[in-house]
């Protein structure tokens, strides 16, 4: 297994937020994961509610949308069109929380083979801060730029 | 999490850029404003009046040394931002460790040399 499990974010700049996450599968399992109806369902609510409904029209052009039902009771949906398809290497495509729906941003996935692994990497591309802040805000239960993942280290040591 | 408008928390005094390097350089160590000129290569009034705002939201901490101010970093200040991301990341750590589940299942059923039906993917 892989020796750091957690995802890690990072803040790149005031409007990006970057995931990251290492898989001991190869690219082709991890992005049939990312990209198949009832496997998305099997993991995008974390362990924070259930997913309801997951639609996937993979090519550029087509859209997506999942919803979960939060433990809490209420529903959440985000959706977006695919606007770049490179099977298991990389997925650019717009996102929107329904619940902010003018806050749309551009999701970068990508999935590089490391012997046999894979790293996956999530950037997400907001149009202003606030909106970028809403989205870190949107971890359902509830720094900054080039030097954020650095603060968070120190941060994180003296926690 | 409700913000200030102002200069008046460590969330708005870490994102001027200047400010992260001034909080990565007393990070390390005990600086002065002489040794943050240098290091950043900015005049000497802006680096000063960037210490005040990271002293007046408690990010920064400062003593005297003899004729000289050295500034450190206090980083329980940071803990707040390091919570705010914190719990994202912790919804993203579930959905990883859930994709692994799914992913040991995806290698038991499609071994390497076996092509995927239902996807494009190699």
């Amino acid at each position: 297994m892989t020796g750091n499990s957690r995802a890690v974010v990072t803040l790149p700049s005031d409007t990006q937020i970057l995931i990251t996450r290492e898989f001991d599968a190869p690219p082709h399992l991890v992005y049939r994961a990312w990209t198949t109806p009832e496997l998305i369902k099997r993991w995008w609510a974390g362990d924070r509610g259930e997913v309801t409904s997951a639609e996937v029209d993979l090519r550029p052009g087509g859209r997506w949308r999942y919803v979960m039902t939060a433990s809490g009771g209420f529903e959440v949906a985000f959706h977006g069109e695919y606007q770049e398809i490179v099977p298991a290497e990389r997925i650019v495509c717009t996102e929107v929380f329904e619940g902010m729906p003018d806050a749309a941003a551009v999701s970068t996935v990508t999935f590089t083979d490391r012997d046999g692994r894979t790293t996956l990497s999530v950037l997400v591309q907001h149009q202003t801060r606030e909106n970028r802040d809403a989205h870190v805000n949107s971890g359902m239960e509830g720094g900054m730029q080039e030097s954020m993942s650095h603060l968070e280290e120190v941060a994180r040591s003296l926690a | 999490m409700a913000r200030a408008a102002t200069t008046t928390d460590a969330f708005n005094a870490v994102s001027e850029p200047r400010r992260r390097q001034i909080i990565d350089a007393v990070a390390a160590g005990e600086r002065s404003v002489g040794d943050l000129v240098i290091l950043l290569g900015l005049p000497q009034p802006l680096v000063s009046k960037h210490l005040r705002v990271l002293r007046e939201v408690g990010l920064v901490a400062a003593r005297d040394q003899g004729r000289q101010r050295l500034y450190r970093l206090n980083g329980v200040a940071l803990k707040p931002i390091y919570d705010w991301v914190k719990d994202f990341e912790g919804l993203w750590s579930e959905r990883f460790a859930r994709m692994d589940s799914v992913l040991a299942e995806l290698a038991q059923v499609t071994p390497e040399s076996t092509q995927d039906g239902d996807h494009d993917d190699r």
